[in-house]
């Protein structure tokens, strides 16, 4: 059987997305401290993401014989937004275990 | 649709849902208040990806309106709920 290469690489690029989303779950889950557990979603929010993202890309532009760049500003908007969410949560963390007299993380 | 991207279609939203029920559980067992808030906007950006693989899916465009609002409200709220645990309000 024949096989259009897009779907090749689509297919391919939707399965690794999977894989890095459960593993930032997993991490999520697993790890133990906070400031440990905050790495583990910005493996969803940049490389899922963007595997995504050029995959549907690649799909609909082959599909549409001509570019199709939709999706662009989706993981243009995520990469704008993702750090700030993380900033100001590490803050709010950090000023919340500092208030109750938790262990902090050490200085870098 | 070709059965190779159906069955990758299908096991990739396997993943996102078993990545969601992980998130889900660690929004729930916290332990602090901050780890919900970043559970929950684990959720909303898994939720965004699975409105992509939706869109290859039933190859309708319409869907990424929804996964740019998705985007959209999960960094307010995750941000207000930030501001919140911050100071108490949310404006100030």
């Amino acid at each position: 059987m024949h096989l259009p290469w897009s779907e090749i690489v689509l297919s391919a690029m939707l399965l690794a997305s999977g894989a890095v989303v459960f593993a930032a779950a997993l991490a999520l889950w697993r790890l133990p401290d906070f400031f440990l557990r905050m790495h583990a979603p910005a493996l969803a929010s940049t490389l899922a993401a963007w595997l995504v993202a050029f995959g549907s890309i690649v799909h609909f532009s082959t599909r549409a014989g001509e570019p199709s760049l939709h999706v662009w500003l989706t993981i243009v908007v995520l990469s704008i937004t993702a750090p700030v969410t993380t900033m100001v949560l590490a803050r709010a963390a950090m000023f919340r275990q500092r208030m109750s007299g938790d262990a902090m993380p050490p200085p870098l | 649709m070709t059965p190779l991207l159906s069955v990758a279609v299908t096991a990739t939203l396997v993943l996102y849902g078993l990545a969601m029920l992980l998130g889900l559980l660690r929004a729930l067992r916290g332990p602090r208040a901050q780890d919900r808030v970043l559970a929950v906007d684990f959720l909303y950006v898994v939720g965004m990806l699975v409105m992509l693989v939706l869109a290859i899916r039933y190859d309708s465009s319409t869907y990424f309106e929804g996964a740019l609002l998705m985007v959209l409200f999960g960094f307010v709220g995750s941000v207000a709920l930030a501001k919140f645990l911050l100071r108490g309000e949310v404006i100030e």
